[in-house]
C-alpha cells in the first residue's frame, strides 16, 4: 500500500466548516497548556474565559457589544482578502472614522439636534474611506504595496488622534487629561437593552454582514471580487477591472472600519481618548480568516473572538491572567486555522 | 556635535539594517515573511531576559538570534511544510510575537540595563564615528557578507534561482523547500538580532511593543533597496537619519510643529519613498525592477 498526496480539485463543503471547529479545539488544548505554564488552573481559566461570560445577561450584552466592531471590520476585510487586496490598516481607518464622527459630535456640542448622530455616522464612514483611499490610490496609480501603506497610516492616525486629544480637542473642564469632552446624549447611539451598554450598533453590523453575503454570492460585483482574487487571468479576460476591485474593496473595508470607530466613540466610550480599542483592527484579521472569509462564518467568528476578549478580562480579574495571554491565544487560533487549511488543498490517496 | 548626531543616526539605523537584511535574503529565496515585527519583539525580549538573568550581553544576543530563528522556524513549518498562505501566516506571526513578548517580558518592565559596551577595535577606534557596539559592526559585516554571498557564491546563486524560478531549480535537483527554510531561519535570526539591538543598545530596557513599527519599516526598506544589500544599507541610514532628525527637532523645543507631527515623519517618509521608487502598474517593469519572480508563491514539488 502506498500513500500519495495530491491536490484537490473540489473542496467538500463539510471540510470547509470542519477545519475551524478542529482549530478551535486545538486552540483550547494549547491554551490549557499555556495556562498551566503560567501557573493558572487550566480548567477554571478556560471556564472563566469561555463559559462564565455566557451565563449572564451582562456577559452576553458585552459579548454582542465587542463583537459588533469585529464583525463590521472583518466583513470588509474579508471582501478584500478574497480579491487579493491586503488592507491591514483597518485600525487606522477605525481611528480616522472615530475622529471624523467625534469631530461632528464636538462641533455640534450643545445643539441637541436629532441630526447629529446620522451626521456622525456619515462622517465616520467618510473618514475611514478617506484613509483607505490613500493605499487604493497609491496601489492603482503607482503600484505601491497596500499592506505597507495602510499599516504606516495606522501609526499616523494614532499620532493624529493623540495630538487632537492633547491639544485642540482637549476637554476644557477635563483637568488636563488627554481626552475630549463627553459627548451629549444626542451624539450617543440608542441603547438596545435597558441596563446594559449594548447599543443598536450590533443590529447595523448584522445587517451589513447580510448585505455583504448577498453581494458576494449573488451579484456581479461579488463574482468580480472572487474572480480577481482566485483567477486574475480569467478576470482580465472577462473584462473585470483590477483597479476597480482594489478601489471597491479598500473603500468598503475602510468605510466599515470607520463605522466601527464612530460606533465605539458614540457607544461604550462616549468621547475621544488616545487608545480607542484593544486592537480590533488587527484582531479582525483573525476573525475574517476564522470565518472562512464568508459573512455568515464571520458572524460566528466575531462572537468567538469577542468572547475571548471578555473572558480574558474576566480571567484577569478572577485569576490574575496577564492580558497578553489573550492575544497569544488569538494568534494560536489563527496558526491552527492556517495549518489545518492544508487538508482543504491536498488529500491523501491510498494507492493499491 | 555633528559627530554625536551622526553616531545617533548609526544607532537608529542598525536595527532596521539587521532586520531588513534578513528579510532581503528570505525574499530573494522567494518567500514573503510579514512577521518581521513579531520576530523582532521576541528577539528583543529574549535578549533582555537572557542578559538580565545571566549578566552577559553576549548570551543575550545569542538568545535573541535563537529566539528569532525559532519564530522563523514556526513560519517555515506553516508556509513551507503545510503550504499555508504566506501573507496571513506572516500577520499571524506578528500578532503571536506581540502577545508572546508581552507575556515573557512582564517581569522585566522598568528594569533598565547598562547599554551594550562600545568596542575598541584596532584601527577603527581612531575614527571618531567608528567606536560602536558589537551589533553595529555585525550589521555592517553582515551587509558585506550577504552581498558577497548572493553575488559571488554558488550557494547564493542557487538561493536566487530558487527565488526566481522554483520549478527550474527543482528540476536541476535543488531542494527548494529546504533552501527556503534555511533562508527563513536566517531571516528570523537577523530579526532577533535587530530586536536585541533595540532592547540592549538603542534603549536598554524592555517596553511592550518597543519595535513601534520598525519591523514594517524594514519590510519597506527591502522594497526600497530593490533587493540589493548595499542599497539597503543606504536606505537604512537614510531612515535612521529621518528618525534622529525628528527626535532632535522634538528635543530642541522646535515648537512650531507639534511633536506628534514630527513623530509621524518616519511613517510618512516610508510611504513617500515607496511611492517614489514604485515601478508603476506595469508588471513587466516591476519584474525588471528587481522583485524575485516567485516572491510569495507557494511551491510544492510535483512527485
Amino acid at each position: 500500500m502506498r500513500l500519495r498526496i495530491e491536490a484537490r480539485a473540489v473542496v467538500p463543503g463539510w471540510l470547509l466548516w470542519l477545519t475551524p471547529v478542529v482549530s478551535l479545539v486545538c486552540t483550547l488544548i494549547a491554551a490549557a497548556l499555556l495556562f498551566i505554564a503560567l501557573g493558572k488552573p487550566p480548567g477554571a481559566t478556560l471556564q472563566a474565559i469561555f463559559l462564565t461570560p455566557l451565563l449572564s445577561m451582562q456577559g452576553l450584552s458585552e459579548l454582542a457589544l465587542k463583537a459588533s466592531p469585529l464583525l463590521l471590520i472583518a466583513t470588509g476585510l474579508a471582501a478584500g482578502f478574497r480579491a487579493g487586496v491586503w488592507n491591514i490598516g483597518a485600525e487606522g481607518q477605525l481611528i480616522m472614522g472615530a475622529i471624523a464622527g467625534g469631530g461632528v459630535a464636538l462641533a455640534t456640542y450643545g445643539s441637541e439636534s436629532a441630526w447629529v448622530l446620522p451626521a456622525m455616522v456619515l462622517a465616520g464612514l467618510a473618514g475611514g474611506m478617506a484613509w483607505a483611499a490613500v493605499p487604493a490610490l497609491l496601489r492603482t496609480r503607482f503600484g505601491v504595496n497596500e499592506i505597507l501603506v495602510s499599516l504606516m497610516l495606522t501609526y499616523v492616525a494614532g499620532l493624529f488622534l493623540s495630538w487632537l486629544v492633547l491639544g485642540p480637542w482637549k476637554d476644557p473642564e477635563g483637568m488636563n487629561f488627554p481626552q475630549s469632552r463627553m459627548f451629549e446624549d444626542s451624539a450617543l447611539l440608542p441603547t438596545l437593552v435597558e441596563g446594559t451598554r449594548l447599543n443598536i450598533g450590533i443590529l447595523i453590523a448584522l445587517a451589513v454582514a447580510g448585505v455583504a453575503s448577498f453581494v458576494l454570492r449573488r451579484t456581479v460585483t461579488g463574482l468580480q471580487i472572487r474572480t480577481v482574487g482566485e483567477a486574475p487571468a480569467a478576470a482580465r479576460y472577462a473584462g473585470f477591472s483590477e483597479s476597480g476591485t482594489v478601489w471597491a474593496t479598500l473603500l468598503a473595508s475602510g468605510g466599515l472600519a470607520g463605522l466601527a470607530g464612530v460606533f465605539e466613540v458614540a457607544g461604550p466610550i462616549g468621547q475621544l481618548i488616545p487608545k480607542l480599542t484593544p486592537g480590533y483592527g488587527f484582531t479582525a484579521i483573525v476573525v475574517a480568516f476564522l470565518g472562512r472569509l464568508q459573512p455568515v462564518g464571520i458572524v460566528l467568528a466575531a462572537a468567538v473572538v469577542a468572547l475571548s476578549y471578555i473572558g480574558g478580562d474576566n480571567a484577569q480579574v478572577e485569576l490574575g491572567l496577564p492580558s497578553a495571554a489573550v492575544g497569544l491565544v488569538q494568534a494560536l487560533l489563527l496558526f491552527f486555522l492556517l495549518a489545518s487549511d492544508v487538508v482543504l488543498r491536498f488529500r491523501v490517496r491510498v494507492l493499491a | 556635535m555633528i559627530a554625536a548626531l551622526l553616531a545617533s543616526v548609526i544607532t537608529a539605523a542598525t536595527p532596521l539594517l539587521l532586520a531588513a537584511l534578513g528579510e532581503l535574503v528570505v525574499e530573494r529565496a522567494g518567500v514573503l515573511n510579514l512577521g518581521v515585527e513579531g520576530m523582532m519583539l521576541v528577539g528583543a525580549v529574549a535578549a533582555f531576559a537572557a542578559t538580565s538573568v545571566t549578566g552577559s550581553p553576549a548570551l543575550g544576543i545569542l538568545a535573541a538570534a535563537v529566539a528569532g530563528a525559532a519564530m522563523g522556524g514556526l513560519f517555515a513549518a506553516l508556509t513551507l511544510g503545510l503550504a499555508s498562505n504566506q501573507v496571513a501566516t506572516g500577520l499571524a506571526l506578528t500578532i503571536f510575537g506581540i502577545g508572546l513578548s508581552a507575556l515573557l517580558g512582564a517581569g522585566f518592565v522598568g528594569h533598565p540595563l547598562p547599554p551594550l559596551p562600545k568596542l575598541d577595535l584596532p584601527f577603527f577606534e581612531q575614527l571618531p564615528l567608528l567606536r560602536q557596539d558589537a551589533l553595529v559592526y555585525l550589521s555592517l559585516a553582515a551587509t558585506a557578507v550577504v552581498a558577497w554571498f548572493l553575488r559571488r557564491t554558488r550557494a547564493g546563486l542557487i538561493l536566487r534561482a530558487v527565488g526566481e524560478s522554483d520549478g527550474s531549480a527543482h528540476a536541476l535537483g535543488h531542494d527548494v523547500l529546504r533552501i527556503r527554510a534555511a533562508a527563513v531561519l536566517f531571516g528570523g535570526a537577523m530579526a532577533g538580532l535587530a530586536g536585541a539591538d533595540l532592547s540592549l543598545a538603542y534603549t536598554p530596557m524592555w517596553v511592550e511593543d518597543m519595535t513601534a513599527g520598525r519591523g514594517w519599516i524594514a519590510l519597506a526598506l527591502v522594497v526600497f533597496s530593490a533587493w540589493q544589500p548595499w542599497r539597503l544599507l543606504l536606505g537604512a541610514y537614510l531612515f535612521g537619519g529621518i528618525t534622529i532628525l525628528q527626535l532632535y527637532a522634538q528635543g530642541s523645543g522646535f515648537s512650531a510643529v507639534p511633536t506628534q507631527f514630527l513623530a509621524m515623519l518616519p511613517y510618512l517618509a516610508t510611504i513617500l519613498v515607496l511611492t517614489m521608487i514604485s515601478p508603476g502598474i506595469s508588471s513587466a517593469k516591476a519584474r525588471r525592477f528587481g522583485a524575485p519572480a516567485c516572491l510569495g508563491k507557494p511551491f510544492r514539488p510535483a512527485s
